[in-house]
């Protein structure tokens, strides 16, 4: 397996850095059908959202690692960072509304300077907060009070372990994160987290390490819980498998690799009607670092903003106007309609 | 370059069904019931069934059986021991046949 990429495709200045150019490539003619044709196949209309469950914070593509499989192209090298004033908005926002989740990611999220204040905003509110984290973040030095804050917070933490032994880690996430993943996942587990009882829930993340579909998310949680007990006396709630969508560095290692067609086939392939109706989109509002509106993490990379005339921008939040938006669809949304279809809490049929 | 062995057909297996349906909807179903979640796991059969593929040396079966290996959650490391133990079965098959090789020259030599 190849080593992770040093740099981010915007440090690199590459094509694929823009996503105009992403879409394109998603766009180009094909073997597969086009999403939205494959939803009108399947005699589905087109997607539409039910609600807003989830206030879903994207603070920025400011990040200690540089995953290959990254579709924020999030790392050290990258600036751009969710401002203080519009953290304030997005606070204004989710306080005039009922929304009972805040889903706060990145980047690495707590590296933004707003995250606490966010955190504890949030749960002031009486909201809960899910912090997705990488983990090693936990071990560096500035951080070092940033787990018993989580803990004091009662944050749930969602936290990203492509695998449970270090050459698959690693070959995803950088030399040496797996070690780190495990150092931190200790430190968690001994602040309760992942323990029955304690009301600090620790859920781990599986991306597939490869161009391949996830395992079934329960099958494969047995085999984590089994092997991270066994080799290092870990325990977590729950295991999510998500579905690598083929944007950005993981679009990137997926046309170098030559598996483009196939690995977006074997999406096409493996449309699941059934999954369609749970989709994250459909509940969840996404906010970008520059307070901009998606439906989903995914189409904010993609710069595809919320449509059907709902507000565009965290200043103009409307959640009644947004409750029931057209969503915006391309062909990447197959990576989350795929076999058990995938979500940010993993598989959703 | 032709080959005998496309990996597109791989995706085209299905059309064997224009044939003869009855006969390859009767296998289809025996195939899916032999690779459900039984008293062995998905991923346990899978493994199993690269295994085989090696020993039978089918190139579809290998690539079919290498990535339901990766999406059932096995890594390179349990993959490549697969194919060793398809390899010690395949050799030991050959080696153990030795055995005749002896009997044959033990009654033929003086």
């Amino acid at each position: 397996m190849a080593s992770a990429p040093a740099t981010t495709l915007a440090a690199r200045g590459t094509a694929l850095a823009s996503s105009q150019h992403q879409l394109d490539i998603l766009a180009r003619p094909a073997a597969w059908r086009g999403f939205d044709d494959r939803l009108a196949d399947a005699g589905l209309p087109p997607l539409r959202a039910t609600g807003i469950g989830v206030f879903q914070i994207n603070v920025g593509k400011f990040c200690n690692q540089t995953c290959r499989h990254c579709h924020v192209d999030a790392g050290p090298d990258r600036t751009e960072q969710m401002s203080r004033e519009t953290a304030e908005l997005c606070m204004a926002a989710l306080e005039k509304t009922d929304i009972p989740v805040v889903d706060i990611t990145g980047g690495a999220p707590e590296l933004n300077p707003s995250f606490r204040r966010m955190v504890e905003r949030s749960r002031a509110l009486g909201r809960h907060v899910m912090d997705r984290c990488n983990l090693s973040i936990l071990l560096l030095k500035p951080h070092a009070d940033l787990a018993d804050f989580l803990a004091a917070n009662q944050v749930e933490v969602v936290a990203s372990l492509p695998y449970f032994r270090p050459t698959q880690a690693d070959a995803q996430r950088g030399d040496g994160i797996f070690d780190k993943s495990i150092e931190a996942l200790r430190k968690l587990n001994a602040l309760g987290y992942g323990r029955p009882g304690s009301g600090l829930a620790l859920n781990l993340v599986h991306n597939p390490v490869g161009a391949f579909l996830p395992a079934a998310q329960a099958s494969l949680e047995k085999q984590f819980r089994r092997e991270l007990d066994r080799q290092f006396g870990i325990v977590f709630d729950n295991l999510y498998t998500i579905t690598n969508m083929p944007i950005s560095r993981f679009l990137e290692f997926l046309l170098d690799s030559g598996n483009y067609e196939g690995y977006m086939e074997r999406l096409a392939n493996a449309f699941n009607p059934a999954a369609v109706a749970g989709v994250m989109c459909r509940n969840t509002i996404s906010i970008g670092w520059d307070g901009g509106l998606y439906d989903c993490d995914f189409n904010q990379m993609l710069d595809l903003k919320v449509g059907g005339g709902a507000p565009t921008h965290i200043r103009d939040f409307d959640a009644q106007a947004l409750a029931n938006r057209t969503i915006v669809t391309a062909n990447h949304c197959y990576g989350c309609t795929a076999g058990a279809g995938s979500s940010c809490g993993g598989a959703v049929a | 370059m032709e080959t005998y062995y496309h990996p597109h057909d791989l995706g085209k297996f299905a059309d064997m069904g224009k044939g003869n349906p009855e006969l390859w909807d009767k296998f289809m179903a025996y195939y899916g019931a032999v690779f459900a979640e039984g008293a062995l796991t998905a991923r346990e059969k899978a493994l199993i069934a690269l295994g085989v593929s090696h020993a039978i040396q089918c190139p579809y079966c290998i690539d079919a059986y290498t990535q339901a290996g990766l999406q059932n959650g096995s890594n390179l490391e349990e993959m490549t021991e697969v194919v060793h133990v398809a390899c010690a079965i395949r050799g030991g098959a050959s080696l153990v046949h030795g055995v005749q090789m002896r009997n044959v020259a033990t009654k033929l030599s003086m």
